[in-house]
């Protein structure tokens, strides 16, 4: 353990206790234990007005199963997926954000593509991509973990990619995992920052933990190539250049036979169902809203050209339907505009959309921690602000 | 039929709140749960027994106290309850969590392996996919309902982003389980006694056969280079005045910055 207590300079003062976000220091013996939670984030050795924890050097040599060869792997890989023919929209902006790292690492950027076709492909170089390995085998079409694992695999060994970047989609979030697994090397998920450390050239790679209530920074020095997955929506799209040319591998053959098979998709879309993920404007309400609110909400959406977003109190009251709740237990979004009405703040609500570029609070209670994240505060009732907001907007949009 | 489900202890990060001075987690009076998805999991294999009869052991990675995460499995159904501690375990990743636990799991034997679809604390949704690929067995996530098993094949509904997928598998098969799939029972009270003195098999690094270097922090391919405080909107901006003030000074802030 690399992290240990002195415990002749411990004075049982429990402030690490209290630290630690890994519930990894205990009191044993009255003295400060560091347990098997323990990863080694070195936040304890901050808080402690003793200095009495300190971070032992490592004496052992790197891991035996390293990877042999880092300086061998290069370049920065994309999957992108497609579903029923179509190249998901996560997939461009992970393009924008791996154009970037393969500008920094002076590296090339490699698109593997599954299922899709050849004009497909072409719009991911135009997209930014230097080239694409492309299976159009049909057998590809079908997500199966088994089927996309082994392909995926087969290719980074091949290809050697220093960074690996997926979408943190219901496939990517599938089937990653098991390719990272046999590769033997790191994967961290839902990054929303992805960073080239400039000495040691490794990506520094920024997620949320703890329900969002605070960020680590996660490294992979020792093991190849760097694996992420980052939601939809987090990182920018890229410059689209009709001209831009590149080159696209075709590989052959149908995949491998695989022992879960899909029988049948079912596609579900009720009429309720609002895409809280691609709206550029949100408007949402709370349980300062009410019933009333809400209506009022939809006529602001409405003109705004946004949709109607709730926090869990509002959705459990039942004024809207649960797939319009935004939080830890709802969507996270990241619209342009995002008008928080009635709405306290909850830190699992705020780890919803505290990513979004301008948020407006509008609450009775200047205290609420909705003012925190807010870029705009407006201390009122949204009875008094929201209708005088529709009419102003209304009146832009008409002249 | 042997049923593994694997739970972890995680605090109630709903509850935890950030000191605004210090920028560190408060964590006191934090309580530890099991981690919610993980009922869903352990709800699924019980009644699985029920209906077709299985043998539910629940499996656990952690330091000591994670006995309790699994004597409150135990009260809500599990039969059998390990746990996986040794120092060597301490820091571990996905991948290494997954290796260790997938060790365990050989040693146990599984028909079919039951998982959350993530943990609360790490939300990463890794471990059930990865312990699938060191056990060579098939996988199938964010599965929200058990259509039937027959004929050493199970059939479910895999929730997809558009939509879900009718999936097939072979089993053994390792299943990672959403919300929708069912509502978790409350621990009965005659349970509740018998879980209190239900032994609980304990194994260490040894008793698994794992690889040391595939262990914890020394086996974990990603490390935690630091932690910090999400970034607080510092250009807060509040508009005063009456509500038509207000409304008026927004629009205006809106359109400077081009947004209407």
């Amino acid at each position: 353990m690399p992290i240990v207590v002195k415990i002749e300079t411990c004075n049982s003062c429990e402030t690490c206790i209290e630290s630690c976000p890994f519930d990894a220091i205990v009191l044993k013996d009255g003295k400060a234990f560091i347990n098997e939670y323990c990863n080694a984030c070195t936040t304890c050795l901050t808080v402690c007005p003793e200095g009495a924890i300190i971070d032992k050097p490592d004496t052992t040599a790197r891991p035996a199963a390293a990877t042999a060869n880092l300086a061998d792997y290069k370049d920065v890989m994309i999957f992108a997926e497609q579903r029923h023919g179509e190249v998901a929209s996560v997939s461009y902006e992970l393009l924008g954000e791996g154009r970037r790292l393969a500008e920094q690492l002076d590296a090339k950027l490699i698109v593997v593509l599954l299922g899709a076709d050849e004009a497909a492909a072409q719009d991911l170089i135009r997209w930014g991509a230097d080239k694409v390995i492309l299976n159009t085998d049909k057998s590809y079409e079908q997500f199966n973990d088994d089927v996309y694992s082994e392909a995926l695999y087969n290719i980074i060994e091949e290809y050697k990619p220093s960074i690996v970047l997926a979408g943190a989609s219901a496939i990517g979030r599938s089937f990653i995992p098991r390719v990272a697994a046999r590769l033997r090397t790191g994967l961290t998920a839902d990054c929303t920052s992805l960073k080239i450390e400039p000495e040691t050239r490794c990506l520094l790679q920024v997620r949320p933990a703890f329900g969002g209530n605070i960020m680590a920074t996660i490294v992979c020095p020792d093991y190849r190539p760097q694996m992420a997955t980052v939601r939809s929506k987090v990182m920018k799209k890229g410059k689209y250049d009709e001209t831009r040319t590149g080159e696209i591998i075709k590989l052959s053959g149908a995949a491998i036979s695989s022992a879960t098979s899909v029988i049948e998709f079912v596609k579900e879309v009720s009429e309720l169902s609002v895409d809280l993920h691609a709206a550029e404007v949100i408007v949402a309400g709370g349980r300062g809203a009410g019933e009333k609110g809400f209506k009022l909400l939809a006529e602001l959406a409405d003109v705004m050209g946004g949709v109607v977003g709730a926090s869990r109190s509002a959705v459990d009251e039942g004024w809207v339907p649960y797939c319009h709740q935004v939080g830890q237990t709802g969507t996270t979004v990241t619209p342009k505009i995002y008008i928080a009405c009635g709405i306290s703040g909850a830190v699992q609500h705020l780890v919803g959309m505290q990513s979004s570029d301008i948020i407006i609070a509008i609450n009775k209670n200047p205290e609420a921690p909705i003012f925190n994240v807010a870029t705009y505060g407006i201390v009122g009732n949204m009875f008094d602000i929201v209708p005088q907001l529709i009419s102003s907007i209304r009146n832009i949009k008409e002249n | 039929m042997n049923i593994v489900v694997c739970i972890k202890q995680v605090p109630d990060t709903s509850e935890i709140k950030i000191n605004p001075e210090t920028n560190t987690l408060m964590r006191e009076g934090v309580k530890s749960i099991i981690n919610p998805y993980d009922l869903h999991a352990l709800e699924a294999a019980v009644a699985i027994r029920e209906e077709i009869g299985a043998r539910v052991t629940v499996l656990t990675m952690g330091p000591p106290q994670a006995e309790e995460a699994l004597r409150d499995a135990l009260s809500r159904g599990a039969d059998a309850a390990v746990l996986l501690s040794d120092r060597a375990f301490a820091g571990a990743d996905t991948w290494a969590t997954s290796y260790t636990l997938a060790k365990a799991i050989e040693k146990l034997g599984a028909d079919i392996i039951f998982c959350g679809k993530q943990a609360i604390d790490g939300d990463t949704a890794q471990v059930g996919p990865e312990t699938a690929e060191f056990l060579k067995i098939p996988h199938i996530s964010y599965v929200k309902k058990i259509e039937e098993i027959k004929n050493n094949k199970i059939k479910v509904h895999r929730m997809m982003d558009d939509g879900y997928d009718v999936v097939e598998s072979s089993l053994p098969v390792l299943l990672t389980v959403v919300k929708d799939l069912n509502d978790p029972r409350y621990p009965s009270l005659k349970r509740m006694v018998t879980a209190k003195i239900a032994d609980i098999v304990r194994m260490d690094k040894d008793a698994i056969g794992a690889d040391e270097d595939s262990l914890g922090l020394r086996g974990s391919p990603t490390q935690v280079r630091n932690i910090f405080a999400p970034p607080v909107m510092t250009e807060k901006v509040m508009l005063e005045g009456s509500p038509e003030e207000q409304v008026e000074s927004l629009i205006g802030k809106l359109r400077e910055i081009k947004c209407l």
